[in-house]
């Protein structure tokens, strides 16, 4: 088959610009063939060579004693120590956007995220055992947001629950920033024995690279570089780059890989995700310093009459690609037959640094391999230090209860029983604690240790103040583990902003990841592993800055774990200090419409004491939460509501009830509990008050009251009621 | 008691069966779908949730055509006891060893929440633990668990006394409220909640151990 003539109109096609395009006549010295020119648009496109985020990324914390593996593989591993039969254990994770195929195609691209974040972590040898989600979508009367909704959720479910990991948390917002780009943040954790991780970097010359797993299609070719673009009026046309996701075949793939890791077969693997075989190849090559062959005619097909550039850019999903020990041949191949997934040699490792592709007896590709990587572009693109933020005007007087009652009634705030009913919670038999309030627990298998997940972003505070709105995404990472009981151990992060071309777009960027350094430091939380996505906009008009942080915390016995239900009667206190800043707050959003003010700022150093103080003295508690957007009142509601109960709130200042000061925990204790926990506060030199108390039938902020059954009705039914299924 | 659980492609919660059936004291041998036969000296059988063959073409329909399935079949002929969990109960009911069929959730939604249930019959080697009429709580986690037969199958089962559990509040569709039924013989079972997720105390329920003791103790000779 002919390849295409290249013309600037194609180069641009493929997301090159002109300035790229002759480094690579440079690199070459020669014009590059049409699979070649694919090859680069995949290797050189934002989402695969982070070539506008780099710079930044490299100032983030990725080390600790606790780190086996920071960024720059499949996912993150960190330590959790030993195992019941002394051997290491070790959580293997990372989150990652699939926000751009979610738009297009929300319930394959989402149900492909959940299958690439999944992959990400088997791949290293780690099998999942947790999920979480953090969407973000458009306003609810926008026509397109039901749709979105009802397709994520239903894709993330398809996928996660036919594959069996427990979905046990995450987030759901909507802001009209969404309106034209949704967000789909998949994470996933796995536990892996630490000292049987396994990496991507090819060694030895001359082995056998395997492609294993599903065959490939025409699917999701070139979808690596539309998710690297922003969106107009030709979205439509785009559905073809989305790709179509076989859970049934990824759960084969889960066990046959890590029946062959066992085997002791493999030297290194890697999944194929975006921009399939060309990436995975390329960075196997990298990373081990060889060159790679490969003989497309050898590759399992789904179609007839692919060509060599659609075989190297299908993004076809739950594919592995592998180097392979040769004397293990067939016993791995056996493995694959047994679970009826395609092994086939496909090529093999070379001493040259060479990518060198062949099909049908012809060299369709015959690139420097190394360069594919190491002379991507990389861009400081300018920055605009992001402009002050408006004074917060004044707030007009508003009965709580009304405030209240619009919060829950929202559906960022209601109840999120619609979504989390719809994933499985529970496969494995592991899960402690579901999804709804906080972090979710999942027990590690065998042992009394468990490990918490949450994934925390406030975009309004990042927009206001990115430095302190990165600051406060790990901050409340943090906080909702510790509110567990657990011990914060890493973060990955997951970057979801708009068009890095624009300064004021890359100050956001660059704040965000200042602040986001600086809370993981002060934390002792390093960054393991993460995901940028760039240029979520539509005709021009941003997403909110979305910095979405994933954070994994240990607790070494489950004993240790503090439950989230205030029972009868129990006090109601606050841990940290209550100025009532009500800057981009939930109150603001929600009752006036409005997103004024500074984003609260953050104290770190006040959040490390707090979250030690909780931890130390868990023992003490009934219950804890985190304070974060909707202040004291809406946490102590929904604490309240999840355990059937009522609560009774002291302050009548809607400043003191909504406020969203941090380093906050409201936790429920009894009499006693609460006058050892003063002693501990005192020693600690911690602030806390005792703000109301739990029990009854009857919410009550300050003077206000309505009651529970009411409120609570409100709260479940808002969500459904807003996405038009109830 | 030795308890044989079998896995298919799809299935995924083959290790929480087996972990369940080992936590009630039974002894676990895991069969591959691609055998042809059942361990010998096997007690009862497990068929496992999870998405056998990706739930493509209908629920548990391939895997009611795999090569174990036959050896099942002439187990459970022989008056061996089944008892097949949420796809496993779809499975049984593609191969005619349980009346009446699976349907899409009435909501078309999968619904993963615990639900309330009573024990309709305490007639069975499998709910004999419980008084009839017992009010117990265990997971659902389904697509399609709306289970459906024709009228009269309807009422001869009730007449027969096959109903093991109704839902408190039907979440699915079901036909009266049915959660699970048994075989003519009472010795083959299908539910759709999961018992083996509400076996210990981190998993916030226990109702589902005392079916795997119940077994253990009527299943193991004295």
């Amino acid at each position: 088959m002919t390849e295409p003539e290249i013309s600037p109109d194609l180069v641009a096609a493929h997301g090159l610009k002109p300035d790229e395009y002759e480094r690579i006549l440079e690199i070459l010295g020669r014009a590059p063939s049409f699979t070649e020119l694919g090859i680069f648009s995949a290797m050189w496109n934002e989402h695969c060579s982070y070539k506008s985020s780099k710079k930044w990324l490299r100032t983030l914390p990725t080390e600790g004693p606790q780190v086996i593996c920071g960024p720059g593989e499949n996912a993150g591993v960190v330590d959790i120590g030993d195992g019941p039969d002394g051997k290491k254990l070790a959580v293997v994770f990372k989150m990652e956007s699939h926000n751009h195929p979610s738009y297009i195609e929300p319930y394959q691209g989402a149900a492909t995220g959940v299958g690439g974040i999944l992959r990400d972590v088997f791949t290293m040898g780690a099998r999942p055992i947790a999920a979480m989600n953090a969407l973000s979508f458009g306003e609810p009367a926008h026509p397109n947001t039901a749709h979105l909704v009802r397709g994520v959720v239903e894709g993330i479910g398809g996928y996660g629950n036919s594959f069996g990991v427990p979905t046990v948390g995450g987030e759901v917002r909507f802001h009209p920033a969404y309106n034209g780009n949704c967000l789909v943040n998949a994470f996933a954790a796995g536990l892996a024995d630490a000292d049987a991780i396994f990496y991507s970097a090819a060694s030895g010359v001359g082995m056998p690279v395997v492609y294993l797993g599903a065959k490939t299609g025409r699917d999701g070719v070139g979808g690596a570089t539309m998710a690297s673009a922003e969106f107009d009026d030709t979205i439509e046309e785009k559905r073809p780059t989305v790709q179509v996701g076989d859970p049934f075949t990824e759960k084969r793939l889960l066990e046959a890989c890590l029946e062959l890791m066992a085997s002791g077969a493999v030297i290194s693997i890697q999944d194929m995700g975006a921009a399939g075989l060309t990436c995975s190849a390329v960075e196997m090559g990298d990373k081990g310093s060889l060159g790679i062959r490969l003989d497309l005619d050898r590759v399992p097909c789904r179609e007839a009459g692919m060509t060599a550039y659609e075989m190297m850019l299908s993004e076809s999903q739950e594919r592995m690609l592998m180097v392979l020990k040769p004397e293990k041949e067939a016993e791995a191949r056996a493995i694959f037959e047994k679970w009826d997934l395609d092994f086939a040699i496909v090529g093999e490792t070379i001493a040259e640094d060479r990518f060198l592709i062949l099909h049908g007896n012809e060299t369709k590709a015959d690139l420097p391999l190394s360069k594919l990587s190491s002379e991507a572009p990389e861009y400081d693109r300018p920055w605009d230090e992001p402009a002050a933020t408006a004074e917060l005007a004044e707030i007009p007087r508003v009965d709580a209860i009304d405030a209240l009652r619009a919060l829950i009634g929202s559906p960022s705030y209601a109840h999120k029983g619609w979504v989390w009913e719809q994933y499985d919670t529970q496969v494995m038999g592991d899960t402690v604690r579901t999804p709804g309030l906080g972090a979710g627990i999942v027990r590690v298998h065998g042992t009394d240790k468990a490990l918490a997940f949450t994934a925390d972003v406030t975009p309004r505070y990042v927009r206001a103040n990115p430095v302190e709105g990165g600051k406060q995404a790990v901050a409340e990472a943090f906080r909702n583990l510790c509110a567990v009981g657990a011990r914060p151990l890493a973060a990955t992060d997951n970057l979801n902003f708009g068009n890095p071309e624009k300064p004021e777009i890359m100050g956001q960027f660059v704040g965000a990841i200042k602040g986001i350094g600086e809370a993981c430091r002060a934390l002792d939380m390093p960054i393991v592993s993460g995901n940028v996505s760039l240029y979520n906009e539509t005709d021009g008009q941003p997403i909110l800055p979305t910095p979405t942080i994933g954070a994994v915390g240990l607790i070494e016995h489950m004993d240790q774990i503090i439950a989230g239900h205030p029972r009868e009667g129990d006090l109601a206190l606050v841990v940290g200090e209550s100025r009532g800043h009500l800057g981009q707050s939930a109150l603001l959003a929600e009752v006036f419409h409005r997103e004024d003010g500074d984003a609260p700022p953050v104290d770190l150093e006040a959040e490390r004491r707090h979250g030690e103080f909780l931890r130390e003295n868990r023992a003490l508690l009934a219950g804890a939460t985190d304070l974060s957007d909707g202040g004291l009142a809406l946490a102590a509601f929904e604490m309240a509501e999840a355990a059937g109960m009522g609560v009774t709130l002291d302050p009548d200042d809607p400043a003191i009830l909504f406020g969203e000061d941090q380093a906050r925990y409201l936790v429920a204790c009894d009499f006693d509990c609460a006058e050892a926990l003063m002693v501990a506060a005192g020693q600690a030199g911690v602030p806390l008050a005792t703000v109301g108390r739990f029990g009854g039938t009857t919410v009550r902020l300050g003077s206000a009251e309505a009651p529970l059954a009411e409120l609570s009705a409100l709260h479940r039914s808002a969500f459904a009621r807003a996405i038009g299924d109830a | 008691m030795h308890a044989a659980v079998i896995t298919f492609p799809g299935s995924n919660c083959d290790r929480d069966l087996a972990v369940a059936f080992e936590a009630a004291g039974a002894r676990v041998t895991r069969v591959w779908h691609k055998d042809t036969a059942l361990p010998a000296g096997v007690d009862i059988v497990g068929l496992p949730g999870g998405f056998s063959f990706g739930d493509y073409l209908r629920c548990g329909a391939i895997a009611a055509r795999a090569p174990i399935t036959r050896a099942l079949a002439e187990f459970a002929a022989a008056g061996g006891p089944v008892l097949g969990i949420c796809n496993g109960f779809q499975v049984l009911v593609e191969t005619g060893m349980l009346p009446g069929a699976l349907l899409r959730n009435a909501g078309l939604k999968y619904i993963c929440k615990p639900v309330a249930l009573q024990v309709a019959t305490a007639e069975s080697p499998f709910t004999s633990g419980w008084a009839q009429g017992a009010t117990i709580t265990l997971p659902i986690a389904h697509h399609d668990g709306n289970y459906t037969a024709d009228p009269a199958t309807l009422d001869r089962l009730e007449a027969e006394d096959r109903i093991a559990f109704t839902y408190a509040d039907t979440p699915n569709g079901s036909a009266r409220g049915i959660a699970g039924v048994l075989s003519e013989n009472r010795r083959v079972l299908g539910m759709m909640p999961h018992p083996e997720r509400a076996i210990a105390p981190h998993q916030g329920a226990a109702d589902g151990a005392i079916l795997f003791r119940t077994l253990l103790d009527t299943l193991t000779p004295a």
